[in-house]
């Protein structure tokens, strides 16, 4: 017995001191191979008696289990080791930069224009377009500024010399309002549409270019008065900057598409150098700025629509796009929207994830 | 237009602050763009006395004044002005004041050794004209210690916007009447001095032209005195910006402006015969009063006598007939003319007055008796004279309008309910006769309202009066439940590529749609373009004919200010033509990849730019988010002149449907543009790409993974080096369609051991099993379908 004992300490001890795998290999089979020395007194095992089995068997038992469970134990620990040793020659400088994806930007106006969309379409309107090169019928006439109106030479129009196939003069639309009489030439009414697009005016300064995005609204129906005018204009500028405190202020003016016409003034405060919507213009600190014409649409224009005006009316509005982007997102140079400039587009510019949704509030946050 | 407060209250009696009295003006609709108040510009400035005047000790032009300030001790002063001398009054600007024409704020100080404790201000240093001769000196009733400003009358300007359908506002009067309508004061009737009319006009008055000018009244007057205009007289015109000149014509200005109506005076000594409204010849020419000369035509109405033009009819005298200081005998003119006419006159000649501003809109034409006599009035108690009898040729319009309207309107178009009894009182406060026995009400317009032309202008009157911004925000009626969607195919076809092409790592431009002639030439391919009559410049005159060229130049302007790498795309369109001269506006996607594609690197090694295949990878990306079906398009060529011709392609559906085209840039694109870093582009055009037939339904289609696993094989071809590696795939993956469903190609070699003219094209086919495993035999047939099918395009198989 003593000799098992002896035997199976010398064993334990060479695995514990066992400095390679093969050599821990070489120790298992020399006490667990078929010819090692556990393995042979295993097998004597079988030729005792079994009072003198019971006897024995459990230190031979034991003997083969210490001495398998101490070559598992130190074949981890050396395998445990090599990783280690391998995974250190592995390291990485991982302050190192890792390879850039580039980063794409969805341009303002376009940003703006699907935050007007959703907005809109909550209050059951559609975006409607038409085209850009116009002729001076839709543009101009059928919107009651016939050829000697004053307020058309106002609108500093881009000509072409062409003509069109009715001897129409053709040029760079001056306002979305076209559109107006496009939707309810071929779809009729009701109607209740936005349309925004590039409009075109020969004045360029620091703040007119000689193109720039307005939005168009058209509400015809039955019994639209100037309250609801009000009411959507309020409400519309309430979602788009995402403040209750919008403070319209409405002014009769005039434009020769509507009867009577409004000329839409909103309160502001300049907050650090930027002016920021929200309270009365007439409130300490503050004061009006004008955001928008709009006005019950011209009984010739729902009549140039080939509508009958006594039994269609309804209002119009129109707002510059670039101008409330830059109201909302805090840009101060019109031009810049046009130039291109990388470095500007990666500022100003949104990423494709802010597409905008009631759920979230159409803005994006900074 | 301007005018100051004092101006108003000649028309206007009233209380009212300045800021009510703007406030009010915007609520009815003259725009207030300003008010500047000169007391302001004057604070500190006060009436002063000259009490000794001692010559400088040190400086042969300069006095020392004391000057009493009206409180506390006197002042000593230091001053320049050759007229400083004791007992004189004159403004004193004390320590603290800012002088208005150069900013500069007054301090005490030492001049040449002498302390001085203020200045005393010429007529230019307070901005009250030229004069810079010597001091101010006031009357010796002028109150000292009393504030300049107030002292002078200086009162403050109002700037107001006038709408161009109200030109009966184009004069203080008119505006003075809109507020007294909105209860801010009691218009006051107008002031006409009495003169007394002796004897016939001398001078013969006609038109010839009663469609341009239907109505010309005039008089003599003769023995008039011309000189400066009166304090009173001048302080209106300049409140309104007008510089005054002499008492005939700035009565003219006057009149114009503050009753919005345009007169005109002639030296009678330099008229000869009749004076006649007539048409212009063709070709006759006038010097006006801008010293211009214009060149006539015949459909312009002019003002003329024996010699010749003297008058471009409502828009602008000539200077060789207008009034100077020695005039002493003047022929007035006060004409009615067609609006139209004028409009269109003005706009051939490109000339803008104040005359024809108020003309085209259209002026008051029951004002022309009126406007006589006050002007004859005003000139004889001012330069005196004699008038004769007026001249009457023609007549201006004045059959009214009546306009039939029912109160209720007010609430159907206006949203707001306002008592009858209140609409009837504002329009007959703005001069509206009003019938209103029965409903709907008789409403005859005021001759010189032009712009109410039914009832929908009258509920603006109205409105306007009562205050539109009181009016209630009323709901728009909402359909029941969730709003439905209303963006169109083409809006989110728009809206996804846009998306897409930002989440690729692309940054969005808006470029002009105008481009340079020649850019635009370069990229017409033919088309004939739509250019600008008059553009803004030379650099947006031609409508783009495709997007490449807009964000080539936004590409170089990137580069020159130091970028390195360029990925700019834009949404937006190109304009072309429809047969009828219509314009055809073609939505398309542009792309712009310029310089690196990656910058050098530490694992990348160098940097590498952008080539054709990054563009064609934009194009396929971008066209499957269209909604392309990117498996069936096909590489083909004719990219256009201004891409490389070995190095681009286009995608198409068909043979001729093209939905993109792609590649690496010609050099000699390049070198017009300018730009001289490797450019790829890109161009989709998103109204080529077919929509999706039938209905859309949310279900995808069943799910159905095979069951059994898929097995890969390679083949190596030798094929001719000019194949397309596209049509070995092609041909490979439709060898059987029952077995492969797809084929790669995973190299493409050429050199050493590849025939000369033939190239090697590895291709890695996976097979899909769909009921049972493949056999041996069956890869075998599969393969030799596969070599077969490659073979008919010259394709042998790798030994």
């Amino acid at each position: 017995m003593d000799e098992l004992n002896t035997r199976k300490d010398a064993a334990l001890a060479a695995i514990a001191d066992a400095a390679t795998p093969d050599a821990v290999e070489a120790l298992r089979v020399e006490a667990l191979g078929k010819q090692g020395w556990i393995s042979q007194l295993l097998k004597t095992l079988g030729k005792m008696t079994p009072e003198e089995r019971q006897e024995k068997a459990p230190a031979i038992q034991q003997a083969r289990a210490e001495v398998a469970d101490a070559i598992a134990a130190r074949k981890q620990a050396l395998d445990d080791a090599e990783l280690d040793r391998r995974l250190a020659t592995e390291t990485l400088d991982l302050s190192l930069p890792a390879p850039v994806t580039p980063k794409g930007t969805v341009h303002p106006v376009s940003q703006v224009m699907d935050e007007l969309a959703e907005i809109f379409a909550d209050l059951g309107f559609a975006v409607k377009t038409g085209p850009e090169i116009e002729d001076d019928w839709h543009n101009f006439t059928a919107l009651n500024m016939d050829e000697n109106h004053p307020a058309r030479a106002m609108h500093d129009t881009f000509y072409f010399p062409d003509r069109d196939g009715q001897d129409r003069a053709m040029l760079l639309r001056t306002h979305t309002s076209p559109v107006q009489i496009r939707t309810m030439v071929n779809e009729g009414a009701p109607v209740r549409i936005i349309a925004p697009g590039r409009v075109y005016r020969s004045d360029s300064d620091a703040t007119h270019t000689p193109m720039f995005h307005q939005v168009e609204g058209l509400v015809i129906d039955k019994d639209i008065h100037l309250g609801h005018l009000k009411w959507t204009l309020e409400t519309f500028l309430k979602a788009f900057f995402e403040r209750d405190d919008i403070v319209l202020r409405l002014r009769p003016s005039y434009f020769p598409f509507t009867e009577p016409s409004v000329e839409v003034d909103v309160g502001f405060e300049v907050v650090k150098g930027r002016r920021v919507l929200g309270g009365s213009g007439d409130a300490p600190g503050h004061a009006w700025m004008e955001l928008l014409g709009s006005g019950m649409v011209n009984r010739r224009v729902i009549e140039f629509a080939g509508l009958d005006p006594d039994e269609w009316q309804g209002f119009a509005f129109g707002v510059g796009v670039d101008r409330l982007a830059m109201l909302k997102y805090g840009m101060d140079d019109l031009r810049a929207f046009f130039d291109g400039d990388v470095r500007w587009l990666q500022h100003y510019g949104f990423s494709p994830f802010d597409q905008p949704t009631l759920s979230a509030g159409v803005g994006a946050t900074a | 237009m301007k005018f100051s407060l004092t101006w108003l209250k000649d028309h206007l009696e009233t209380d009212a602050s300045v800021a009510d009295l703007a406030a009010a003006m915007n609520r009815i609709g003259l725009e207030v763009e300003g008010i500047e108040d000169p007391a302001e510009l004057l604070a500190g400035f006060t009436v002063a006395e000259v009490l000794t005047a001692a010559p400088h000790p040190d400086a042969d032009k300069l006095q020392v004044l004391t000057v009493d300030t009206g409180t506390g001790d006197p002042l000593q002063v230091v001053c320049g002005a050759p007229n400083a001398r004791a007992g004189m009054k004159g403004v004193l600007g004390q320590p603290g004041a800012v002088v208005p024409s150069n900013g500069m704020e007054l301090r005490k100080s030492a001049i040449r050794g002498v302390e001085s404790n203020g200045m005393m201000c010429s007529v230019r240093e307070l901005e009250l004209g030229d004069e810079h001769d010597g001091i101010i000196e006031l009357p010796g009733d002028a109150p000292v210690g009393h504030s300049f400003a107030d002292y002078h009358g200086s009162s403050p300007v109002f700037d107001v916007a006038i709408t161009p359908n109200r030109p009966d506002c184009m004069g203080v009067y008119g505006i003075a009447r809109d507020l007294a309508a909105a209860g801010m004061g009691t218009l006051k009737p107008i002031a006409f001095p009495k003169f007394e009319a002796a004897g016939e006009c001398p001078v013969e008055i006609r038109t010839d032209d009663p469609e341009g000018c239907p109505a010309f009244y005039g008089r003599v007057i003769t023995g008039v005195k011309n000189g400066p205009s009166p304090d009173w007289l001048q302080q209106r015109l300049q409140s309104a910006g007008q510089r005054p000149i002499s008492l005939l014509v700035d009565l003219t200005n006057y009149l114009m402006l503050a009753f919005g109506r345009p007169a005109h005076a002639y030296d009678l000594a330099k008229l000869t015969g009749a004076v006649v409204a007539r048409r212009a010849k063709d070709g006759e020419q006038v010097l006006a009063l801008n010293e211009k000369t214009y060149t006539l035509d015949s459909s312009m109405t002019v003002i003329a006598d024996d010699n010749g033009v003297h008058d471009i009819a409502g828009i602008m005298g000539g200077e060789d007939s207008g009034c100077t200081e020695d005039t002493t005998d003047v022929l007035l003119e006060i004409a009615y003319f067609n609006p139209d006419r004028i409009g269109r006159t003005g706009r051939t000649l490109g000339l803008a007055s104040d005359a024809r501003t108020r003309f085209e809109r259209g002026v008051d034409p029951a004002f022309l008796d009126d406007g006589l006599d006050l002007l004859t009035g005003m000139i004889v108690e001012l330069a005196g004279g004699t008038a004769t009898d007026a001249v009457r040729a023609g007549t201006p319009p004045a059959q009214a309008m009546s306009v039939s309207f029912d109160p209720a309107l007010t609430q159907k178009l206006g949203g707001v309910d306002v008592d009858p009894s209140e609409q009837q009182r504002i329009l007959e406060s703005l001069d509206f006769g009003v019938d209103a026995a029965a409903v709907p009400w008789t409403v005859t317009v005021p001759l010189r309202r032009h712009d109410v032309e039914g009832p929908a202008d009258l509920v603006e009157e109205v409105v306007r009066i009562y205050g539109i911004d009181d009016i209630a925000s009323t709901a728009l009626p909402r359909v029941e439940g969730v709003a439905a969607p209303t963006a169109s195919a083409e809006q989110k076809q728009e809206r996804r590529v846009r998306r897409a092409a930002a989440g690729r790592g692309l940054n969005e431009a808006v470029t002009w749609s105008f481009l340079p002639v020649p850019e635009a030439e370069h990229f017409a391919d033919g088309a004939k373009l739509w250019v600008l009559d008059n553009p803004i410049s030379e650099d947006m005159k031609a409508m783009r004919p495709s997007m490449i060229p807009g964000l080539l130049s936004a590409a170089k302007r990137n580069v020159d200010r130091g970028a390195t790498s360029l990925r700019l795309f834009e949404v937006g369109r190109r304009y072309f033509r429809n047969d009828d001269g219509s314009s055809n506006e073609k939505p398309t996607v542009g792309v712009v990849l310029a310089g690196e594609k990656s910058p050098r690197g530490w694992a990348s090694g160098k940097a590498v730019p952008f080539d054709a295949f990054d563009a064609k990878a934009e194009a396929m990306a971008l066209l499957a988010e269209a909604g392309a079906p990117a498996d069936k398009l096909q590489v083909m060529g004719d990219a256009g002149a201004q891409f490389h011709p070995g190095q681009s392609g286009t995608l198409r559906l068909g043979p001729k449907n093209v939905l993109a085209r792609f590649g690496t840039l010609h050099p000699k694109t390049l070198e017009a543009f300018d730009i001289d870093v490797p450019v790829v582009a890109v161009e989709i055009f998103l109204d080529a790409i077919p929509g999706k037939k039938g209905t859309a339904s949310f279900a995808r289609t069943t799910y159905a993974p095979p069951a059994l696993q898929s097995v890969m094989r390679d083949f190596a071809f030798l094929v001719p080096a000019d194949l397309p590696a596209g049509d070995l795939q092609r041909m490979v993956k439709g060898a059987d369609k029952a077995n492969i469903v797809d084929a790669r190609i995973f190299d493409v070699f050429s050199g050493q051991g590849v025939p000369e003219g033939k190239k090697s094209v590895a291709v890695e086919v996976t097979l899909q099993p769909t009921e049972k495993s493949y056999k041996d035999e069956d890869l075998k047939a599969i393969s030799d379908k596969v070599v077969a099918a490659a073979g008919k395009l010259g394709a042998e198989l790798r030994g």
